[in-house]
């Protein structure tokens, strides 16, 4: 009934998560899908910092993931807003459209 | 109990990210990572970080994705065109990232061996282990963060208002 | 055992909190009818107790209009997310005594030491089912709707969290029950919002909370003078119904919340003047009991207050709850804590 699992599954589905968000940081076009596959790699290292944890029983380990989540909410907060200011400049998100700095 | 549901939320997870890059329209691609964050959540708990697995949902699934569909929605910028800069990192980006996967996982598996295995017997971290360590020892990084966060909310309000001349 | 003890407790739940739904739309038809002066509805069984039954009849022989603008996926996702989110914050809600048979609670669900996070990670969810739905339903008053209730819901939820941080620090534990604990030696004397001090706090839980399920005063969402139906406009039938249950099951749920937290959840407000009674099924029910009428209390309030209150204006709305709710909560916390550390 209580199978255990070898800690390094937990790591691999973490490292298989954050090559699925380097892949959408390259191919997508959208800057806001772009930002959402920064999110995804934040937390497929968010998992391997709670593994480790798990693995040393290492509290600071996941006092790490809390600081990641909060950097990640106020970097969610400005890079929202430069994403909304951008599209008030140029009317587009395409990131292939947004390549120049001036106008 | 376990193994089956490492595996079913793994799987979820796993679905959800890939989703996140089929999608052509971006509030699909949110709600995919909606899925993601709610699947490690619960990974998070298998592996006894039971606060950490609320924070989760609370900060990533509750608030930032929240901002997310809020932009989306609030833009509503349709489905993404494929341009040249698609199909350049298509061919350039996956050989290298089908690299840098093989290099993670080799890392991890040779180090494999010396990691044990996480049951559902194991103890879980209460939120107080979690809080006596957050403010004894790392009061002043976390003190910072909340600076961090205020510069975060101004620069936010900062960029995003409308120029209207007299600001 | 497990199992089978689970499912019977979840589905003895389940049908109490819908039929408690129900009946509290009739509740609100009756009360806000005599607040105006008038009878509600009263021509369904005697006095009207049958009209839930009829109504949900109705709405289910309706015809389902899905509209051909709509972006179908989210349009259906939409109802659904709602009411899980509505129907899930009970599960960790405990309403009776700590009796345990083999070894398990038979009133709670789950008895979780985390309990009140999950009930903030349900409610941060609960979002979705609005937003979504007024987005995908393509229709300038839904998006207007589903912008104003997003924007409003992550206002106050941080208000709402706030608030709750001092009844946590007085109790230090996450765990409702131990919450309750805390308040059952005096009675009303060492309820969270007297003898605890947390009277501000409550008042704030309050207001937050009753923005957080968008009811009247804060029901900008759903505005009828300006929004039409606001975020479900576009719904009909069974899809219209499962916002109606999930908006009455979150007045239930908050008002468990709420009971649990600030009023002593199941101890009787006499604490330890009435001895503990020796009659195992007294000592069964009268938690039962003292738990349901204060639950019944808050849903008196709320449809007190819809009778009463005027609706504010969405920057009122905005105003209050950034410059008045959040300052207070956070001045409540480093009074709790100030009178935590120095008495």
């Amino acid at each position: 009934m209580n199978t255990p699992v070898p800690a390094d599954w937990y790591l691999l589905l973490s490292a298989a998560l954050f090559t699925l968000g380097v892949i959408g940081f390259l191919i997508k076009r959208s800057l806001i899908t772009v930002f959402m596959s920064i999110e995804l790699m934040l937390n497929a290292v968010n998992l391997s910092f709670v593994t480790f944890a798990h693995e040393w029983h290492a509290v600071k380990g996941q006092i790490f993931v809390f600081f990641v989540m909060m950097v990640a909410a106020a970097e969610a907060a400005v890079g929202l807003a430069i994403i909304i200011s951008i599209f008030r400049v140029r009317g587009t998100l395409t990131v292939d459209q947004i390549d120049r700095m001036k106008l | 109990m376990h193994l089956v549901l490492f595996l079913i939320f793994a799987l979820f997870a796993l679905a959800g990210a890939a989703n996140l890059l089929l999608q052509k329209h971006p509030i699909n691609s949110a709600l995919s990572l909606i899925v993601v964050m709610s699947s490690l959540a619960v990974l998070y708990l298998l592996l006894g970080a039971e606060f950490l697995a609320m924070a989760q949902v609370i900060v990533y699934a509750g608030a930032i994705m929240v901002l997310f569909t809020f932009v989306v929605m609030l833009l509503n910028e349709g489905r993404e065109e494929k341009t040249w800069g698609s199909r350049a990192a298509r061919t350039v980006g996956f050989p290298a990232v089908v690299v840098l996967l093989a290099t993670l996982a080799a890392a991890i598996l040779r180090a494999g061996r010396h990691y044990g295995m996480v049951s559902l017997s194991d103890g879980i971290t209460t939120t107080q282990d979690l809080s006596k360590v957050l403010f004894r020892d790392l009061l002043l990084p976390f003190e910072l963060t909340s600076v961090l966060i205020l510069i975060a909310i101004l620069g936010a309000v900062a960029l995003a208002r409308k120029d209207d001349g007299n600001a | 055992m497990f199992v089978v003890l689970s499912v019977v407790k979840v589905a003895v739940v389940l049908v109490v909190f819908l039929t408690a739904v129900a009946y509290t739309v009739l509740l609100e038809r009756k009360l806000v009818g005599r607040i105006q002066n008038r009878w509600g509805p009263t021509r369904v069984g005697p006095f009207g107790l049958l009209q839930p039954l009829v109504d949900g009849l109705k709405l289910f022989l309706k015809e389902d209009i899905i509209p051909s603008g709509v972006y179908r996926p989210l349009y259906l996702l939409a109802p659904l997310i709602a009411l899980t989110c509505s129907l899930l914050s009970i599960a960790v809600i405990p309403f009776g005594t700590t009796l345990r048979w083999h070894g398990m609670r038979l009133f709670a669900i789950s008895d979780l030491n985390i309990g009140l996070l999950i009930l903030l990670c349900v409610t941060s969810i609960g979002v979705y089912g609005i937003a979504l739905s007024g987005w995908s339903s393509n229709n300038k008053y839904s998006l207007l709707g589903s912008l104003r209730a997003s924007a409003q819901m992550i206002s106050y939820e941080l208000a709402l969290g706030l608030s709750l941080v001092g009844v946590v620090l007085r109790t230090q534990s996450l765990s409702l029950t131990d919450i309750v604990k805390v308040q059952a030696v005096h009675g009303i004397a060492s309820w969270n919002i007297f003898g605890g001090g947390q009277i501000f706090a409550f008042l704030i839980y309050l207001m937050a909370a009753y923005a957080e399920t968008n009811r009247a005063p804060f029901d900008l969402p759903e505005a009828e003078t300006e929004l039409t139906g606001g975020y479900h406009t576009e719904y009909s039938s069974m899809k219209f119904a499962m916002f109606f249950m999930a908006e009455y099951g979150n007045m239930i749920t908050v008002g468990c919340v709420a009971t649990l937290l600030f009023l002593g959840g199941w101890t009787s407000p006499f604490g330890d003047l009435i001895p503990p009674p020796q009659n195992l099924l007294v000592h069964v029910l009268a938690p039962l009991f003292w738990f349901v009428a204060k639950v019944f209390f808050f849903l008196f309030l709320y449809i007190w207050v819809r009778g009463t209150l005027p609706r504010f204006r969405y920057d009122q709305l905005m105003s209050f709850g950034w410059k008045f709710l959040l300052p207070a909560a956070m001045l409540n916390i480093v009074g709790t804590s100030l009178a935590l550390a120095l008495l």
